[in-house]
Parts: structure tokens; C-alpha cells; sequence
């Protein structure tokens, strides 16, 4: 244990990183998620068919080879990149490619006659994707996520392989000199949960926030509170 | 070793990394398979034992499920093939195969358990009913009645995860296990250049993993219920 205090300044720097690098990561998923599943929406099947293409290809394989060839293999073609860049490139192309398959799912199984509405109110398309299909979208997309967010945060346990300085390298560096292998993977593995609960937790919160029948629901309660009176 | 010498690409020495790579894959498809085996048995216990009428028991099995889904594989290779050793009263030493065996299945079964608690909970409540109304016994309730019905609708989302579970396994480079992406790094490493390992090993990927999901979405559309 007083190895894991000697070294808290360089375990709460990787802690820091880790959390950069989550945000960022996920920033970027969410982006590139809303960017494809719309995409992959469109009437154009030379827009449709290259999206599937490289989603199946980010989903075809592990997160850890694409860093790797990001890392190892852009080099040689004037692509030089800092590990925390291959880091976050990696971990938001992968997570966003999986999240605009829920984007363009959520997005497609919305009930027609709110797109035929917005037709019949001589909206434009993009202006139905604004305005009514994505803001109804929202709620139906939160739960899963919530999944994308916390896989996200497990996988930047990942870029400790390319020599980026987070919790897990940070860990491993310290577990090298000090030893104490039973009391810091533990740590570790607490530290992560903890991290993992607390993005679950914001996850939850956002999904009450956006929830459909929330309006519904304070409205019901209030209703019934003034009309059965407290006994209810 | 031969010192690549194109600028690009070098096709001899793609070629002369191949048969390492397949080493790799061989070894990577191996773990999946028994890591698939383990985590499809783990899961179904985990799944039967968390409906448990004893609280403690249930709490205790969900919480095993949070933990595993909310910490991540690498450190969970990590514990399991450096920390079992040390941990006082239990002093298990795996060689690197069966840790990411044992790795690959103790995380995957959580996610199984979720996968047959979905597929036992689905089923109609008459199947419990009419069981109890038979007066079975409950290990039969549960072994004619029960699991074969709620195994059959899950096996093509199982299916899913054995393909996962092979690009997953990659993670087991972090403790030195050569699998496929690791071959890939140790050969590219002798010379420095890892473009064509690299490219290679994630091509092995994409050959394995594409007709393999599209096998199980096949599946998932015969095995359907109301097909």
C-alpha cells in the first residue's frame, strides 16, 4: 500500500491522461457516429455502400490491430502521429463505427408518420433529420450509449500498448520498480470499476434528463397529487 | 529474416511473414474456441445461480457481472497472469495459453450470463407454470423445460460473441502471449518495419471475422422463432 502513496503523483497523472483520453476518444466516436449513421441513411447507394464498407471494417477488427497500424504502419507513408493522437484516432474510429450502427438504427425505426408530417409540412430532408427524426432519436439512442461509453473507457486501458503514459502504463511502471503485484493490479482493477460506475452514473442522469415521458410523468404526478388529494 | 528493401510495399517479405502469422492465428483461434467454450459454461451457471431465491447468492453473482463488464480485459490479463501466482492461499500459475483462456472465458462469461438471463426471461411465464402444474421438480423444470428453449433462441447472439472473442484476444499481447497481432509485432521487429506484418495480420482478421458474423446472421434468421 505505501508503495501505491510514494507514487500517487504518477499514478493521478496517468488517472489524468486516462481521462483525456476518454473524453477526447469519445468525443470523436460520437461525431464520426452521427456522421456515418446519417450516411448510411442516404437514397444514394454509392454513399450507402462505402459507409458499410468501412464500418464493417472498423468492426471486422480489434481496436488494438488498427492502433497498432496506425502507429506502426502510417509512418511509412508520411503519416507520423504522436501516440496520444494514434490513441484517440483509434479508440474514436473503432467506438464510432460500432455507435453509427445505433445512430442509423434509432434513426430508421422512428414511426413514419412523423417523417410523412414533416413532408407534408414541405420540409426539406435535412431539415426532418434536424428538426424532428434526430431530436426523437435521442432518448432510444442514450441506453446503448451508455455501453459505447463505458467499452470506450475499458479501451483506453489498450493504448498503454503504444507507450501511452495512463493508468495502466503508469501502474505497470511503478509494479516494475516497487513490486507489490497483489495490492496494484487490485488497485488497478478498483480504479477502473470506480471510473467505469461514475461514467454508468452520467450516463443514467442524461438518459432521466432526456427521458421520452419525463414532461408526461411531472405532469401525471402533480395531476393526481391535486385531484386525489395527499392519500393517493 | 530478410531486410525488406521496396518502398511500400515488399511482396517477399509480406509472403515470408506468413507462415508466422498463421502460427499466430492458429493460436489466436484456439484461445477463442476453448476461451468461447468456458465463457458459454460459466455463463449459463452465472445466469441460473443469479436467479437464486437467496439474496446473498443473487447480489453476489450480479455484482460479479457488473465487475467483470465494467473493468477492462488487458488489466484483467494482467491480474490473472501476474496477480493469481502472488495472491496469498491460492498460488495458481498459468502458462501464458491457458491465462488467456481463462482470460478470455471469466470476461466473456459475464456478458453470456446477460445474453441467457435475456433468453430465460423471455420465455412465457406458461412454460414456468405449466411445469409447476406437471409438479416437476425444479432441476427438471429447468433442464427439459427451461434452458433448451431459452439456449436455442440465444446461440446465434452467443455466436457473435465467439467472433468478438477473436478479435478481443489480441489484447493477450499485453502479457506476451503470441497471437496473431503479436507475431505480427515480433516479426516486424527483427527489421524494424511493420507495415506488411501489420496489414497482414489485420487482413487474417477481417478474413476470419467477416464470413464468420455473416454465418451467425444467417443463423440468427433461421433459428428466429416466429421464422
Amino acid at each position: 500500500m505505501s508503495a501505491l502513496w510514494d507514487y500517487r503523483s504518477l499514478l493521478l497523472d496517468g488517472l489524468w491522461l486516462t481521462v483525456q483520453v476518454f473524453v477526447v476518444g469519445l468525443a470523436l466516436a460520437v461525431v464520426v457516429a452521427f456522421v456515418l449513421g446519417i450516411a448510411g441513411l442516404s437514397d444514394h447507394r454509392w454513399v450507402r455502400w462505402p459507409v458499410s464498407v468501412w464500418v464493417e471494417f472498423w468492426r471486422g477488427t480489434s481496436m488494438l490491430v488498427q492502433m497498432f497500424v496506425l502507429f506502426y504502419v502510417l509512418p511509412f507513408f508520411g503519416l507520423e502521429f504522436t501516440p496520444f493522437v494514434c490513441a484517440v484516432l483509434a479508440l474514436g474510429l473503432n467506438e464510432g463505427a460500432y455507435a453509427s450502427e445505433i445512430v442509423r438504427g434509432t434513426i430508421s425505426a422512428r414511426a413514419k408518420g412523423q417523417n410523412e408530417a414533416g413532408i407534408a409540412l414541405g420540409m426539406s430532408k435535412a431539415l426532418r433529420m434536424r428538426r424532428i427524426l434526430i431530436p426523437q432519436s435521442i432518448p432510444a439512442m442514450l441506453p446503448p450509449f451508455g455501453n459505447v461509453a463505458v467499452d470506450t473507457l475499458k479501451n483506453t486501458s489498450l493504448v498503454s500498448l503504444v507507450t501511452v503514459g495512463e493508468l495502466t502504463y503508469q501502474t505497470q511502471q511503478v509494479w516494475k520498480t516497487e513490486g507489490h503485484t497483489v495490492a496494484i493490479f487490485t488497485a488497478l482493477l478498483v480504479m477502473y470499476f470506480v471510473l467505469a460506475m461514475i461514467v454508468a452514473g452520467i450516463m443514467w442522469l442524461l438518459e432521466r434528463r432526456f427521458a421520452v415521458d419525463r414532461v408526461d410523468r411531472r405532469f401525471a404526478s402533480r395531476f393526481l397529487r391535486t385531484s386525489a388529494g395527499p392519500g393517493f | 529474416m530478410m531486410i525488406p528493401t521496396k518502398d511500400y510495399w515488399d511482396s517477399q517479405y509480406a509472403a515470408d511473414a506468413l507462415p508466422k502469422l498463421l502460427d499466430g492465428l492458429k493460436l489466436t483461434v484456439q484461445i477463442s474456441l476453448l476461451g468461447f467454450a468456458l465463457a458459454a459454461v460459466l455463463g449459463l451457471l452465472v445466469a441460473v445461480v443469479r436467479r437464486s431465491k437467496i439474496p446473498v447468492i443473487s447480489h453476489l453473482f450480479s455484482f460479479y457481472v457488473l465487475f467483470i463488464r465494467g473493468t477492462p480485459l488487458l488489466v484483467q490479463a494482467i491480474f490473472v497472469y501476474f496477480v493469481l501466482p502472488k495472491l496469498p492461499g491460492v498460488g495458481v500459475s498459468l502458462s501464458l495459453f491457458w491465462a488467456g483462456v481463462v482470460v478470455m472465458g471469466v470476461n466473456y462469461s459475464a456478458y453470456c450470463a446477460e445474453v441467457y438471463r435475456a433468453g430465460i426471461e423471455d420465455l412465457p411465464a406458461g412454460q414456468w407454470e405449466a411445469a409447476t402444474a406437471l409438479s416437476l421438480p425444479r432441476a427438471t423444470t429447468w433442464g427439459r423445460v427451461v434452458l433448451p428453449q431459452a439456449i436455442r433462441s440465444v446461440i446465434p447472439i452467443l455466436g457473435n460473441y465467439l467472433v468478438q472473442m477473436f478479435k478481443d484476444s489480441a489484447v493477450l499481447l499485453g502479457i506476451g502471449v503470441v497471437e496473431l497481432l503479436n507475431s505480427a509485432n515480433i516479426y516486424g521487429q527483427d527489421s524494424y518495419r511493420f507495415v506488411e506484418p501489420m496489414v497482414m495480420a489485420g487482413l487474417l482478421y477481417l478474413i476470419v471475422s467477416i464470413p464468420a458474423s455473416l454465418a451467425f446472421r444467417v443463423m440468427e434468421r433461421r433459428l428466429a422463432v416466429n421464422a
